[in-house]
């Protein structure tokens, strides 16, 4: 199963969710009201690398964070 | 070389530090960047949370790019709470010139501002409270919307 974090103020325990891909994810996320004002603002990362694309392949044990709007400095 | 520090930065500690590593590398330039938290808003002080894996490979590209054109970058950053009037932020570039320097360090930062996975909260009344409207989305965000 992949890991899914949710990482800095989203503030979310971590999910292990079976997709194969991020539109299964997308769809399962849709149902989720607590996500509801983060998913329009998050990044996506498989792995640590950020992702631009739904159609990527999951394979179980990858690492899915999303990443909401940053402010460093 | 990229560190993290628990709380405030110790400044004159850190940028001496770095002066001393390079001072007689034969670099023509040290040009550091300190960021000071600011007393506005009403907060007391800034708290950070940081997500150090994509931190690390972001901050190992730029270092790249920096030795492309000879030079080397540093940077500092706290994790958890810095109090108004203390440092959270430093980064410091060193060139064989100042041209290519000066640059350099506005380029890296601007996109640390842009892309380094960095949380910011106001801390108010002992309580943290996200900068939202003072963040950036990262690139590619809205995937999953």
């Amino acid at each position: 199963m992949a890991r899914i974090e949710f990482l800095g103020p989203i503030g979310k325990e971590p999910q292990e969710l079976a997709i194969s891909n991020l539109n299964e994810l997308k769809e399962i996320f849709a149902k989720d009201e607590k996500l509801a004002e983060w998913l329009g603002i998050c990044a996506v990362a498989v792995n640590d690398k950020i992702v631009k694309s739904t159609d990527m392949k999951i394979n179980p044990n990858d690492k899915i964070s999303l990443l909401p709007p940053v402010c460093g400095g | 070389m990229l560190e993290l520090h628990d709380g405030s930065l110790d400044v004159p500690k850190i940028t001496a530090r770095w002066y001393e590593e390079i001072k007689d590398k034969n670099f023509g330039a040290f040009i550091p960047f300190i960021g000071i938290v600011r007393d506005e808003f009403g907060i007391d002080g800034l708290s950070f949370d940081i997500y150090e894996p994509i931190l690390n490979s972001w901050f190992d590209t730029w270092q790249k790019k920096a030795k492309e054109q000879g030079a080397m970058l540093f940077m500092a950053h706290s994790k958890g709470d810095v109090l108004n009037h203390t440092s959270s932020y430093i980064s410091a570039v060193v060139t064989p010139q100042r041209k290519v320097g000066l640059r350099l360090i506005n380029d890296f930062v601007e996109d640390f501002k842009a892309s380094a996975p960095i949380w910011k909260y106001d801390l108010i009344d002992g309580k943290r409270v996200y900068a939202k409207n003072r963040s950036q989305a990262l690139s590619g965000a809205g995937l999953l919307a």
